[in-house]
């Protein structure tokens, strides 16, 4: 008998003459108390998401790309890594080709083999979508693509997320069941709140562990 | 610890650690000051008690379900995450999952490990194992980190270095690492960042724990505040996560009332930083994570505890901590006294059944049934219940059945249970009680002056010249 055979075995056996408890799930007690008035939604979000250090900015599906440009400008930074197969990335591009000055786009577009010491160390913004947010949490839902893929959201150190108002949902379960994950997830589904942080250190929190010091989230009210 | 507790079936010698560790007035100051902060931040983080009451109460119910169903939930897990690619191994033993893991190392010649934290790779002695075979394992939680640093065990499930101060680990990373002292925390946590940043980048492999495994949709899923877990496995091109076969829950929406007693219990907050749901290796189109994805499935003494209906609720465990940080033993001796890799209330019992109760005997003891464990618990274990049961398991003679634990009988003696058997045969027999009584009050004098543990620390016990009876008697008789 294999490993798997025995162990499967023993618990069969433990539980012979026993019935499974059923499935009460109390879908309520996981909704109901985090719901938000749909002008109150975005106030939840932004407050618990700046609790944990995480900056939001109200804007516009025209808008936003003034905002990332200033962003960068304020910190000094001159490159972002952005994908040109978005259409947020071909809306930046644009932008920047009108109004940009001498910051350079990067693309995410070869396998990290490829580039990981130019991503590890010499690529200080990203900017990336969503999915979604959870008002609750304060929690962006991240599902990386080719396009957009795992590490973009997590190794550069500033992380600007671009987030459409009408898809912040109440809490985890409506969310999760609105956009059907159970019917498939898929490689990499990401909930971020936040900057990374850790307070390993005689309970002092800090920012910037091992995953973004800062997280900007630009809330497109009108998209 | 001695190298003697190392043996198998040699006691922990929990009572000379605990006594140890109550000396060491930095150790307690530190202990101290962190159980109060992780019990005000959860405190904050439910403020309706009824909602905390029900949510427990549906938290219980799910794992609970969880466990009815587990061989079935077991195979379809392992069916979904084939399907999706990743591969599956089961292990009774820490040394079959070991084993397991180094074949693994060897297919890709792989020397650098990186690891997200991981409790069972802990119960495995996973660095330990690897080291031996000259592959390096490199822990990348900053707790972790610090603790491996000081070839230590973590102290704590969820803060592995909260034994130690900023001013401990400034002085560590000024020894260990050549930088300048500084007991600036934002300082530390980068040197942290920039050292452990590269490791990430060069390693062959990386290591993580799950915190739940979803069996509807084949998918592991992790918490964590860093983004070293996300970093272990995503970066290095194979992925090899090592759990307990006790963490599968059934459905996917199972883990939204899991998910919020977890982190809200463990470190007050509403949610972690990263929830991170693994369900494939890297697709033929993506362009980074591992392309091969590993799930080890560890036995290590659980399916004892399942073979019991009681002591299987030990397997409802989420591993939040809460019990550890409201635990009056734990939080004046601190993690390392107790021995093992699971220290304070959950550690009390579920290592029993991962080390057996030879090595645990004073596990079970080493509490005062305040029960602040049971009533934290955000799953509904009743720690204090099964605390006296594994008590009764050490001492039930070791050849009673039926067998639950191995090792009971641990702490039987034939002396004991005469003197028990003597006393239940006197309390319930009048006539009985009544010679005893008699013998006892008349013989006062032939009371020995050492009994045991008892005299260690206190008086001996005299029974009084004339019973409460008699002096009654008395009483009522001058009226």
């Amino acid at each position: 008998m294999s490993a798997k055979e025995r162990i499967l075995a023993k618990l069969r056996g433990s539980l012979e003459g026993t019935t499974a408890v059923a499935d009460d799930y109390d879908e309520a007690l996981v909704t109901v108390p985090w719901r938000y008035a749909p002008d109150k939604r975005l106030d939840r979000l932004r407050e618990v998401l700046e609790a944990v250090h995480g900056e939001t900015r109200l804007t516009t599906s025209a808008d936003w790309p003034a905002l990332v440009l200033a962003a960068l400008a304020e910190r000094g930074i001159g490159e972002l890594l952005v994908s040109p197969a978005t259409a947020h990335g071909q809306q930046f591009a644009g932008y920047l080709a009108l109004n940009g000055g001498s910051l350079r786009l990067k693309a995410y577009d070869r396998p990290v083999e490829e580039w990981k010491d130019e991503l590890f160390f010499h690529t200080p913004a990203s900017l990336t979508g969503t999915l979604g947010g959870i008002a609750a949490t304060g929690s962006l839902i991240v599902w990386p693509t080719p396009q957009e893929p795992r590490l973009m959201s997590l190794v550069p150190p500033l992380h600007i997320a671009l987030l459409k108002a009408s898809e912040v949902f109440d809490n985890l379960f409506e969310a999760m069941h609105a956009q059907g994950w159970a019917g498939g997830l898929p490689t990499n589904a990401l909930l971020v709140s936040g900057p990374s942080k850790t307070a390993d250190i005689q309970q002092t929190l800090a920012y910037g562990a091992h995953g973004p010091k800062e997280l900007l989230v630009l809330i497109l009210q009108d998209a | 610890m001695s190298n003697l507790a190392d043996l198998p079936g040699v006691p922990i010698e929990f009572k000379r650690n605990a006594r140890e560790a109550l000396d060491d007035g930095q150790l307690r100051r530190n202990f101290r000051g962190a159980m109060d902060f992780l019990m005000a931040k959860r405190t904050a983080q439910f403020p309706d008690a009824d909602e905390l009451e029900r949510l427990r109460a549906f938290g219980n119910r799910v794992r609970a379900r969880a466990l009815s169903k587990l061989p079935d939930l077991l195979e379809r897990l392992e069916a979904n995450l084939t399907r999706n690619g990743v591969k599956v191994h089961w292990a009774e033993t820490v040394e079959e999952a070991n084993a397991i893991v180094h074949s693994i190392v060897q297919a890709h010649e792989a020397k650098n490990l990186i690891k997200g934290k991981s409790m069972v790779s802990e119960e495995m002695e996973m660095n330990h194992f690897l080291g031996e075979r000259g592959v390096d394992c490199l822990e990348s939680d900053m707790g972790e980190f610090i603790v491996q640093l000081r070839e230590e065990k973590p102290s704590h499930i969820i803060m592995p270095a909260i034994h130690l101060n900023a001013g401990q680990v400034a002085s560590l990373f000024h020894d260990k690492l050549e930088v300048d002292y500084t007991e600036d925390v934002d300082r530390l946590i980068q040197i942290g960042r920039e050292t452990l940043r590269r490791k990430f980048f060069e390693a062959d492999i990386g290591v993580s724990g799950v915190n739940f495994a979803i069996a509807e949709t084949g998918t592991l899923l992790l918490v964590e505040n860093e983004g070293n877990g996300r970093m272990s496995t995503t970066v290095p091109p194979v992925h090899i996560a090592v759990t307990g076969i006790e963490k599968v829950v059934e459905n996917l929406r199972d883990v939204v009332p899991l998910l919020s007693l977890l982190t809200r219990s463990a470190t007050g907050q509403p949610i972690t930083t990263y929830v991170n749901m693994i369900s494939s290796p890297r697709k033929a189109d993506e362009l980074d994570g591992p392309r091969e994805v590993h799930l080890v499935l560890l036995d290590n003494g659980r399916s004892q505890a399942f073979a019991d209906g009681a002591l299987r609720q030990t397997l409802n465990c989420i591993r939040c901590g809460a019990c550890m940080n409201h635990c009056p033993v734990y939080t004046r001796i601190g993690g390392h006294a107790y021995g093992t890799v699971y220290p304070g209330p959950i550690g009390k019992i579920v290592t029993p059944h991962m080390l057996g109760l030879e090595k645990t005997r004073d596990l079970p003891t080493a509490s005062s049934m305040c029960g602040a464990c049971g009533e934290v618990c955000p799953v509904k274990i009743p720690i204090p219940a099964l605390l006296r049961r594994l008590r009764e398991e050490a001492v039930r003679a070791p050849d009673e059945g039926p067998h639950h634990m191995r090792g009971q009988g641990a702490k039987y003696s034939a002396k004991e249970r005469m003197i028990w058997k003597a006393w239940k045969a006197v309390n319930t027999s009048p006539g009985l009680y009544r010679v005893a009584r008699f013998a006892g009050t008349r013989l006062r004098g032939l009371m020995p002056s050492n009994i045991g543990p008892w005299t260690e620390h206190h008086a001996p016990p005299k029974p009084a010249a004339r019973s409460l009876h008699e002096l009654a008697r008395d009483h009522l008789g001058d009226e």
